[in-house]
């Protein structure tokens, strides 16, 4: 019940903003807070009763949905959803207090789309049936849509236009692999074709043939949603003209659900196909690594360096789970969790003087540190996070990745490497042009602090990051044996492979 | 008796015809909308008595009309269709100052005719019921006399209508020169029996999948219906691309997937590549539209290559899956049509998406009807689009068409640009000055039982797909 009750709250509660009388906004806002913070409690006590060391699905809920082409609604956790549903949670409740003073405009249906939203990306990490992951996946585009097309900034029209089209492209072919899929699955029970997940993995055997068209028809969607290179483009537009929560959200769990989409479908379902294309999926990552953090570099407006920041970052998320080892896939999923909380935290931090002065042109600012001393030590412990200094969480995170990656193939690891230096310079020499220096602009020179209500959000990112950061084995203990579950299935198909070449 | 029972449904439309013109005459004066109201009322209660009379799988008045659960569902969705359109209707006429008693009659009858082409089972019947709709239509295609392109619209459909019967009616002499027979039955059983087709047979197939390409308005045989669909009234063209798009299919589906069923490897090939045509030259040709009338118009063709797929699979469940889509399509055209109406009532007197600019900002509620309409368009879920194309290309993988499902898919994603462009002129762009619908009760409800159908057919389709399965021919 615990994970219905996850997408059914946000989903009510969607309902319910727009039965607010028109006149009442603030009401709104605390009946959304309301529904994400329990949402959120609900989320906390599915990863309370996780049992852990268990490497399987849990908290199973099945109930038939359309019986005649046998999709059910079949939810359940495992290590590998368990912290991205947890994530999504947390970071909605974050994201409707970030948008409390900053949205004033068409309040209900902001708050309408957002809920709805929440409901979506929890259905799609939740979701062990094709036909409900294909649905919510689909679902989660168009409050997203509507998010950056109507609150968004100045060329929202084109950037939301283009997010679409790029997200449905992908999808459709997806739509083909499941029904290709569906096709040749069969229940054990009712003897027809099922969408069942745990199914579908457990008697996938395609040609490689098969598995490559098969990768390439879910890959092409997920490498998207990455966002891998060349398939990039859409997203600084999306970041940059989303509202502040539109791009917490979207870097915090849209892209995961590229990189999760891999790790639940693509790996485990078509092994071999994987192996087949782990030398062009790493060299993708590793141009992405390089080339984000370059194009990162050079940007004027602030928001779209953490945008491009961003497509850095997920190239090593991709060339960690594409190691295909027990510390790349750790730290893959780990580096997923950090970096929803270090760049969902550096957008928020990136909305709080754009609320003040309207403009997030670096040139714009300077010298701000005298002025905002406590805004600036908190940009300094996120961007260091999101740079991978020890003790944050993305040191970690990018520790175990490199560690997989030379493991895996030294050449990778060597270039991947250097990108941790970019990450280094574009993120630095940014916080320098911004908080240092002389105030040269005269409206600067009355900028006000960051308030309490605007650090708070800041704050439980940053805490959790410290934490994650010295402790990451709460997290690692849970995750790891599901991904060793997925490992498994490689090694099954290495050794068969070898035994081929013996015989 | 059981005869006479099984054509109530018929029959009470046709009374409705009759007591629409007679009701306009005696009450005109009085009350200008009672004709309307007695064929809402007439065509309501047609429908209910379709889907409540038993069907029992057989065959009436000597075999002549199927009395099967998919002629049930398709006579229900046609009377559905025009009561909806015969709601619409009044708000559109006065705007235009449209006066005419004939209009509902000439509706009734359009719909009768409409009923018999989806349960004859007989060509020369379907052609009956074929003629009866397509003559109503030209009348009211060309309704707006003062208006050139609305007469236009009615010589184009009329020429061009008459041109494609003549096809239809010329392959069906030579497949009763090749076969003997009309029947549906009979011509079935004797392509079952003999081996091969004889080249007569085989012209007549030919030509009667012309004639049937140019009424479903296929690729390459499309060219009348954008132009007809822009000029006609409104309501009309609403009822047309769903009503009458929807009677041909059925009418396809009966002569092609069941009578000819035994010479598919004839023309499948054909076909599919008819599909593909229609629903690449739909999508791309309606990108280029600056009226959201024209760019339905095209996108109804796109719909109709879709559609095409699940003829081409021709299984029990592709066709299952064609009546669950024509269903969806129905409510979600029609509601689209209605949106776009009222939109019209702002007095600019053009569609153009320069019209719709921040209806959905003015008007949330509104908006939100045609966005769940147009999502349903694209195929988004949980909407009836989306299951429906599902359903269909899920059919028709299963058969085999891999290739065809996937050309399917991506026009898909090509056609949610321009209905996305709907969505975002309506919400993203500012409005220019106050915008006042006058919109009656019975209009608005139409809307939104339109648009909630659509989403509870979407998130739970399971009672009209089986019903749908089970009702197959």
């Amino acid at each position: 019940m615990l994970l219905t009750l996850c997408i059914a709250i946000p989903a009510l509660t969607s309902l319910l903003v727009l039965l607010v009388p028109r006149t009442s906004p603030g009401l709104v806002r605390v009946l959304a807070l309301a529904g994400s913070l329990v949402t959120f409690l609900v989320s906390l006590s599915v990863l309370s009763i996780f049992k852990v060391g268990e490497a399987s699905f849990q908290m199973i809920e099945k109930v038939p949905w359309v019986p005649s082409i046998g999709a059910d609604w079949h939810l359940g956790v495992d290590g590998i959803s368990l912290f991205l549903i947890v994530l999504t949670t947390l970071l909605t409740v974050l994201c409707i207090l970030a948008s409390w003073h900053s949205i004033q405009d068409r309040v209900h249906e902001y708050h309408f789309f957002f809920m709805l939203l929440e409901a979506g990306m929890i259905g799609v990490f939740a979701a062990l049936d094709l036909f409900v992951f294909y649905v919510m996946w689909e679902v989660m585009l168009v409050p997203m849509f509507f998010l950056i097309g109507v609150w968004g900034g100045q060329r929202r029209l084109y950037a939301t236009i283009k997010f679409f089209l790029f997200t449905m492209a992908g999808s459709v072919l997806m739509l083909a692999g499941v029904l290709y899929l569906y096709f040749h699955t069969i229940d054990p029970e009712t003897q027809r074709n099922t969408f069942n997940l745990l199914h579908v993995t457990a008697q996938s055997s395609y040609s490689i043939g098969t598995q490559t068209w098969l990768f390439l028809a879910f890959g092409l969607a997920f490498a998207i949603k990455v966002p891998l290179f060349p398939l990039h483009t859409w997203l600084p537009d999306a970041h940059t003209e989303a509202p502040t929560a539109g791009s917490v959200i979207l870097a915090g769990v849209l892209l995961k659900m590229g990189t999760y989409g891999f790790l639940r479908f693509c790996l485990p379902i078509f092994p071999e196909a994987t192996l087949e294309f782990v030398p062009w999926v790493s060299w993708l990552s590793i141009i992405g690594i390089t080339y984000g953090a370059m194009v990162a570099m050079v940007q004027k407006d602030m928001k779209k360096l953490v945008a491009y920041s961003s497509v850095a970052h997920l190239g090593f998320v991709m060339i960690g789970m594409f190691a295909l080892n027990q510390q790349g896939l750790a730290g893959s999923l780990l580096q997923q969790i950090n970096h929803g909380i270090s760049t969902g935290a550096l957008f928020l931090l990136v909305g709080v003087v754009y609320e003040r002065r309207h403009t997030r042109l670096i040139a714009d600012y300077g010298g701000i540190a005298k002025v905002m001393p406590v805004y600036a030590a908190l940009f300094m412990i996120v961007a260091l996070s999101s740079i991978g200094l020890p003790i944050t969480n993305g040191f970690v995170g990018e520790f175990l990745i490199l560690v997989g990656t030379f493991a895996s193939n030294t050449l990778y690891g060597v270039i991947a490497t250097s990108g941790v230096i970019l990450a280094a310079v574009y993120l630095l020499w940014m916080y320098q042009r911004v908080f240092y220096g002389k105030l040269i602009h005269e409206a600067n020179q009355k900028l006000k602090d960051i308030t309490l209500f605007e650090a708070t959000p800041i704050v439980v990112l940053i805490v959790l990051a410290l934490w994650i950061g010295i402790y990451p084995d709460p997290l690692l203990v849970r995750m790891e044996p599901s991904l060793q579950l997925v490992l498994e299935k490689f090694q099954q198909v290495q050794l068969s492979q070898l035994q081929g070449v013996l015989h | 008796m059981r005869d006479f029972l099984g054509v109530l449904p018929e029959l009470a439309v046709v009374l409705t015809a009759l007591l629409a013109i007679l009701v306009d005459i005696a009450a005109r004066e009085k009350n200008p909308s009672a004709s309307q109201g007695v064929t809402a009322v007439g065509l309501t209660v047609a429908a209910a008595l379709a889907l409540s009379l038993p069907t029992s799988n057989g065959m009436l008045m000597s075999d002549q009309l199927f009395s099967d659960g998919f002629s049930a569902w398709f006579r229900a969705l046609f009377c559905v269709v025009g009561v909806i359109t015969a709601i619409f209707s009044p708000l559109y006429l006065r705007h235009r100052n449209i006066r005419l008693g004939e209009y509902y009659s000439l509706l009734a009858m359009s719909v009768f005719g409409m009923m018999v082409m989806s349960s004859s089972a007989n060509l020369l019947l379907f052609f009956v019921g074929l003629e009866t709709m397509s003559i109503s239509l030209y009348v009211l295609v060309s309704l707006r006399r003062d208006d050139a392109t609305s007469v236009e619209g009615g010589l184009k459909y009329l020429v061009l209508g008459a041109f494609s019967s003549a096809f239809l009616l010329y392959g069906m002499a030579l497949i009763f020169g090749g076969i003997g027979s009309l029947d549906y039955a009979v011509i079935g059983e004797y392509l079952r029996q003999s081996h091969g087709v004889g080249p007569m047979t085989l012209t007549g197939i030919g030509l009667l999948l012309v004639g049937f390409a140019f009424k479903v308005s296929a690729v390459p045989f499309h060219f009348w219906s954008p132009d007809v669909y822009e000029g006609a009234p409104t309501t009309i063209t609403a009822f047309m691309s769903t009503g009458a798009k929807a009677a041909a299919f059925v009418g396809l589906i009966r002569v092609f997937g069941v009578a000819l069923a035994e010479t598919s490897e004839h023309w499948t090939f054909a076909l599919a590549v008819i599909s593909v045509l229609t629903m690449t030259l739909g999508n791309v040709v309606a990108i280029r539209q600056t009226s959201v009338k024209r760019m339905l118009a095209y996108s109804s063709i796109a719909h109709a290559g879709y559609m095409l797929v699940a003829v081409i699979a021709g299984s029990r469940e592709a066709y299952a899956a064609a009546g669950f889509y024509l269903v969806g399509y129905a409510f979600m055209n029609l509601g689209a049509f209605g949106v776009l109406m009222l939109i019209n009532q702002r007095g600019k007197g053009d569609y153009s998406f320069e019209s719709l600019r921040g209806m959905g900002t003015v008007h949330p509620l509104l908006g939100l009807t045609m966005t769940v309409f147009m999502l349903s368009l694209i195929g988004i879920p949980p909407t009836a689009g989306f299951f429906g194309k599902l359903y269909v290309f899920s059919a028709a993988i299963k058969q085999g068409y891999l290739w065809l499902v996937i050309i399917g898919l991506l026009n898909s994603a090509v056609g949610a640009y321009y209905y996305l462009k709907v969505i975002s002129t309506m919400f993203m762009s500012k409005a220019e000055g106050e915008v006042q619908f006058g919109q009656p009760v019975a209009y608005k409800a139409a809307l939104a039982i339109s648009s909630l159908l659509i989403i509870i057919l979407g998130m739970f389709p399971e009672q009209l797909v089986t019903a749908m399965l089970k009702a197959v021919p």
